[in-house]
């Protein structure tokens, strides 16, 4: 209670801090000084919630307080890769190198030394290390960190009774592996796959987990990123291709059972198959983005709801305040819930339509 | 605004790069050093503890069956002890009949021995007291013989007196 608590207060923190943070980027000067009258809750929401160049951590009077992220942008008109900190762009107020970061974050070229748009440059292939993927190497360090030592623990006593750490995550892999490998793949074949649904499994509930922590390193909303989960659902697709045998494609390109006129000389059950090889996957990534980002706007939504009735009335903001945190705090405790039950669809999918490309007998 | 909400659906090429060579670094890397031994060690344990409980029952049968042996070989050892002592029992019964007998015999031996040696004492005494009186008697009739025939002429008369009734025809 009092972690969620300290969790609420940081994020209402930090969204004040974005809540300026947008106005003052995106509004003329004499606008910014009175913010209060130009809330727009979507654009804040959205802000939230998509990528950004830099880390945004808290406000200090005017000014806020952000970790820079490196640019790395790959100049497609002069075929050069340019590297360079976030911070050089001034929160979007400065151009460096030619480019400038616009009102909704791209990185577009400019002309030299102004900070207009350039139209007869082609916009830079962007490589950045963006706050969603600085969120997804943070994760990544963190399983690293957390798995590698904890595999060192059972490789010294592995019949020990787990410890600390190892207990907590000992459950976790059994339940993977028992409830998702075995019972989705098979017995004797689920082994193989095994380092590749633990992978997916622990991002996953890892990248939720610190989605719901709304101040650095948490905070990047990584899971609910569509670039995030096309990469795991594609890494889902390309596993389910490789290890494919014989009989699964067969069942693609010639379903068994099937009448012939269901294939000839229109071959409409291949291509119902076809489709629905690549419509998994694309399940799967839509699944897992909009249920976590539903559970970031909802919570956003309730946030900002505190401003826009405190800008009506002052004790009306303080009314909504308290329901806004009540309703926060449940929604809180539902995302706890929906990070363990997205990261275990998703991995529990993948396996299942893994089971299916490498079952031997139908 | 338009772009923003597009934002949310479109991918970043950036990110798709990164995140695409993180994870398969990262799973590379835990699928070379964490998960194997994890499962690993997981299925260790699983198959140590169920070996455990096997070996475990199996003590226990063993135990039962070494309990059920010793008892069978205790109710094995009583009946022996108590043939023992009912053999013990007749033995002595036998050997005390046995004593009983031989003493008796023994007994009636000495005792009959005894009898013949009185018996023999008595007849020893009986014929010495015979020879006694007869020496006595002999002793007495000489002497009453030597004081009768002292008197010649009356039994000389008494001679004759018989011869008197004695008729010879």
């Amino acid at each position: 209670m009092l972690l969620t608590g300290l969790l609420m207060v940081a994020s209402l923190a930090s969204l004040y801090a974005s809540n300026t943070d947008n106005l003052n980027a995106n509004k003329s000067p004499e606008k910014a000084d009175k913010p209060g009258n130009e809330l727009d809750a979507g654009k804040i929401i959205l802000g939230k919630v998509l990528d950004h160049h830099e880390w945004p951590l808290f406000k200090i009077g005017d000014d806020y307080v952000s970790i820079p992220l490196p640019i790395i942008l790959y100049d497609r008109d002069e075929g050069t890769l340019h590297m360079f900190m976030s911070s050089r762009f001034d929160h979007g107020h400065s151009s460096y190198k030619g480019f400038k970061l616009d009102e909704d974050e791209r990185i577009v070229p400019v002309r030299a030394g102004t900070m207009e748009v350039d139209p007869t440059r082609r916009a830079p292939l962007d490589f950045s290390i963006t706050m969603t993927a600085a969120g997804v190497f943070i994760t990544l360090i963190i399983m690293m960190l957390v798995f590698i030592p904890i595999a060192r623990k059972y490789k010294r006593k592995g019949n020990c009774p787990p410890k600390g750490l190892q207990a907590v995550l000992e459950p976790l892999i059994l339940f993977v592996r028992d409830n998702i490998g075995v019972a989705a793949i098979g017995k004797d074949k689920y082994e193989r796959f095994m380092p590749f649904i633990l992978t997916m499994f622990f991002f996953i509930f890892f990248a939720n987990l610190l989605g719901l922590v709304p101040i650095f390193p948490g905070g990047a909303n990584i899971t609910g990123n569509i670039s995030v989960t096309m990469v795991l659902a594609a890494m889902t697709f390309f596993t389910i291709c490789f290890s494919g045998n014989k009989q699964y494609w067969m069942h693609i390109f010639n379903p068994p059972g099937i009448p012939w006129w269901l294939k000839f000389p229109i071959p409409l059950m291949p291509i119902i198959e076809i489709v629905g090889v690549f419509i998994k996957p694309f399940v799967l990534m839509v699944r897992l983005t909009a249920n976590i980002l539903a559970g970031h706007i909802v919570i956003l939504g309730l946030l900002v709801l505190i401003f826009i009735i405190g800008n009506i009335s002052v004790t009306a903001g303080y009314g909504a305040a308290a329901m806004a945190v009540i309703f926060t705090v449940f929604i809180t405790f539902l995302k706890f819930l929906v990070a363990f039950i997205q990261a275990y669809v998703f991995t529990l999918l993948s396996a299942i339509y893994l089971g299916m490309a490498v079952d031997d007998a139908h | 605004m338009g772009f923003v909400v597009l934002g949310l659906v479109s991918p970043g090429l950036g990110l798709v790069f990164w995140k695409t060579v993180a994870f398969l670094i990262v799973m590379f890397i835990l699928g070379k050093f964490a998960w194997p031994p994890i499962i690993k060690a997981l299925s260790q344990r699983e198959k140590a503890i169920e070996e455990a409980l096997r070996s475990a029952q199996m003590a226990r049968d063993e135990m039962k069956e070494l309990e059920a042996r010793n008892e069978k070989l205790m109710q094995k050892a009583k009946e022996e002890r108590d043939a023992v002592l009912t053999e013990a029992r007749k033995m002595k019964d036998k050997l005390m009949e046995e004593a009983k007998n031989s003493a008796k015999k023994e007994g009636e031996r000495i005792m009959e021995e005894t009898k013949k040696q009185i018996h023999y004492e008595r007849m020893a005494t009986i014929t010495e007291l015979k020879n006694e009186v007869a020496s006595l008697s002999i002793d007495i009739a000489e002497k009453v013989l030597q004081k009768e025939l002292e008197d010649k002429n009356k039994h000389y008369s008494l001679i004759q007196e018989q011869l008197k009734k004695v008729k010879f025809n």
